[in-house]
């Protein structure tokens, strides 16, 4: 069956379908056999491989450097808090509004900058994450709550029938989320609009040359990784019920960086194993107490070293050439 | 007026020190492309080797050397301890990844600044540091209706010093030349005879020391040091950089400069609790105009 290898539904990320159900398998027992404290540790493992896959359309697909994620997801969880403890708007009413308004703000503050290039517009990301988080500490119109953030949001629900209320049903709400993008982002990969960004990535000049609208699709990369955050930061504050500008920090973008790095471009399975990295190893080595960081600073350096193209590379798909594109690891960024 | 004046000098100040950690990036971008995170930490790592040799050599400092001495001595013994770290930070952490392109070895600088905080914080604690306040020289200066301090001036003919003394280095000995030919085209410059690991060796020395030296200053101007602080003011030297043109040192120096200036008046005339978010806005408004920077060159497209 190898032509379906690459067009065929039966391989998701060159995984055959029994391991697909054993993955899922996992997933959907692990919270029946651990204390609430790891469900808890897995709901920020979603919400950081939601971050991850978000900033992954921006940076692994489009290969932009953005390191002012954080700034996109702290627009998500703010519209959240801000309207539901203002106006009691429901949490999942508000899931697709917070998309939106990450989304839009993506739109208004990137369309000036899209045609930055490289480092240039690194920094400039950068600035706009740090614009979002000193204007939420400084409480603008008295929305924002100024340094200790916005509190009392609500749980999520479906009326009053059902109420996500527990560990367990948030741990099933995130992850449904992440499988549902995940899917997305796959079909998303396979489209013309995959396909054009990832021709961008490659070589910008030549993407224009054959009639990519290069402006067109950085933007919408910026605005579909910012709307995903936006969801991810709507999940974030109603688990949290409250929301202060240090969750949003420069780390934070910092962080999402080097899951979709660690994971390797571009790659959904390996920006998952990245989240996985990011926010379990610091619960898995919790008695090493302040020796942790160093340890996994130095892993980072490690990991580097070691799998320098992630940990779980992209796969290229059948059509394009072996020969150059093979070799792991792209030489220049 | 004198608002402006004093303004205008604390923002010099407060421009030096982002002008110096700036050069420390500008030149590790210049030579390998690679935006060096661990630089804020190299700079705080500085603060604190400073800071102790301060404290246990109080005693030597207050008989023999007098306060502008041990502060000199401080500064030295963090810049030497530094271009140590330097060195052996770039070859654990950086050298094996070159091959591998530039984001890994973004990763992987990110990951030497996180193991260097938080060893910093291992080995002096979470908590603020105070530099001692006895050992800092504390002369007030009037000029007019001007208030400063004499710690402000030295710290500005020093930084302006040791700028001058690096420009002068880069642009006029011979191995500057070397290191601005392989900044240029390494695999060129290393087809000419200049050895490229001696290029990296310096700027891996020089830049950590020039941040050590820094950091004693912002520990002596500030009093204040924390484990932490290498993030912001490596930030704003990293905005410092772009500012002024990524890989170009001078630019690197005005850019801190006007950065520090802009920072100080903002926070005077406009609002102290927005001035960064007024610093970010006058950069991104730079870039959207100049998109290489003030300084910078436009680069051609290669095809």
């Amino acid at each position: 069956m190898e032509h379906t290898k690459t067009i065929g539904y039966d391989r998701f990320f060159g995984l055959k379908q029994s391991t697909l159900f054993i993955v899922s398998g996992v997933f959907f027992i692990y919270p029946f056999i651990v204390s609430n404290y790891y469900i808890d540790v897995a709901f920020f493992f979603g919400i950081y491989a939601l971050l991850g896959l978000s900033l992954n359309i921006v940076l692994g697909e489009v290969g932009l450097f953005d390191l002012g994620h954080a700034g996109f997801y702290a627009i998500g969880a703010y519209t959240t808090a801000i309207l539901n403890t203002k106006f009691g708007i429901p949490i999942l009413v508000l899931l697709p509004v917070s998309a939106l308004a990450a989304g839009f703000f993506a739109y208004i503050v990137c369309s000036p900058i899209i045609h930055l290039r490289g480092d240039y517009l690194c920094i400039v990301t950068i600035g706009i994450g740090e614009i979002v988080r000193i204007a939420l500490i400084n409480n603008p119109f008295d929305l924002t709550g100024g340094p200790n953030g916005v509190f009392g949001i609500d749980f999520p629900s479906l009326g009053s029938l059902f109420v996500i209320d527990s560990s367990i049903k948030y741990y099933f709400l995130i992850w449904i989320v992440v499988a549902l993008s995940i899917f997305g982002l796959i079909r998303l990969q396979k489209s013309r609009i995959g396909r054009a960004w990832n021709c961008i990535r490659e070589d910008e000049v030549a993407a224009g040359a054959n009639g990519i609208d290069v402006r067109y699709y950085k933007l919408l990369a910026f605005v579909l990784g910012a709307a995903l955050a936006g969801v991810a930061g709507n999940l974030y504050a109603s688990k949290l019920m409250c929301v202060s500008p240090e969750s949003f920090t420069f780390w934070e973008s910092c962080l999402m960086f080097c899951i979709v790095l660690i994971g390797g471009m571009g790659s959904i399975p390996g920006v998952i194993i990245g989240a996985a990295f990011i926010s379990l190893f610091p619960e898995i080595f919790r008695p090493f107490a302040m020796y942790r960081m160093l340890v996994f600073g130095t892993v980072m350096i490690l990991m580097m070293m070691f799998r320098p193209g992630g940990v779980w590379p992209r796969k290229r798909g059948g059509l394009e050439f072996k020969s150059i594109l093979a070799r792991t690891g792209r030489k220049d960024g | 007026m004198e608002v402006f004046l004093e303004q205008l000098i604390n923002g010099l100040t407060i421009g030096s020190f982002y002008g110096l950690i700036a050069l420390g990036y500008s030149m590790v971008y210049g030579i390998l492309k690679l935006i060096n995170f661990a630089h804020g930490d190299f700079f705080t790592l500085g603060s604190y080797v400073g800071y102790t040799v301060l404290v246990f050599g109080s005693a030597v400092i207050t008989a023999h050397l007098g306060l502008w001495g041990g502060m000199i001595a401080a500064m030295l013994v963090a810049a030497i301890c530094l271009a140590f770290v330097g060195v052996i930070v770039e070859r654990a952490a950086y050298r094996p990844i070159y091959p591998a392109g530039r984001l890994p070895a973004v990763v992987s600088a990110l990951g030497a600044s996180i193991f260097l905080q938080n060893a910093i914080m291992v080995i002096w604690g979470p908590r603020y540091q105070a530099y001692p306040a006895s050992l800092i020289p504390n002369v007030r200066i009037q000029l007019g209706d001007i208030h400063i301090t004499l710690l402000q001036i030295v710290i500005l003919v020093m930084s302006f010093l040791l700028m001058g003394i690096l420009y002068w280095i880069i642009q006029k000995t011979t191995f500057g030349a070397a290191i601005r030919a392989s900044a240029l085209d390494k695999d060129t410059a290393s087809l000419m005879g200049i050895n490229f690991n001696k290029v990296i060796f310096f700027i891996f020395t020089l830049g950590p020391a020039l941040g050590a030296i820094t950091g004693v200053m912002v520990g002596m101007y500030y009093r204040q040091i924390s484990f932490t602080m290498g993030w912001n003011y490596g930030l704003k030297a990293f905005t410092a950089t772009i500012l002024g043109g990524i890989g170009n040192l001078p630019g690197a120096m005005f850019g801190g400069l006007i950065l520090g200036v802009l920072e100080m008046l903002g926070a005077a005339y406009i609002s102290a609790a927005w001035k960064d978010v007024f610093v970010f806005l006058i950069l991104i408004l730079v870039l959207i105009f100049r998109p290489t920077g003030l300084f910078g060159e436009k680069m051609a497209e290669k095809v």
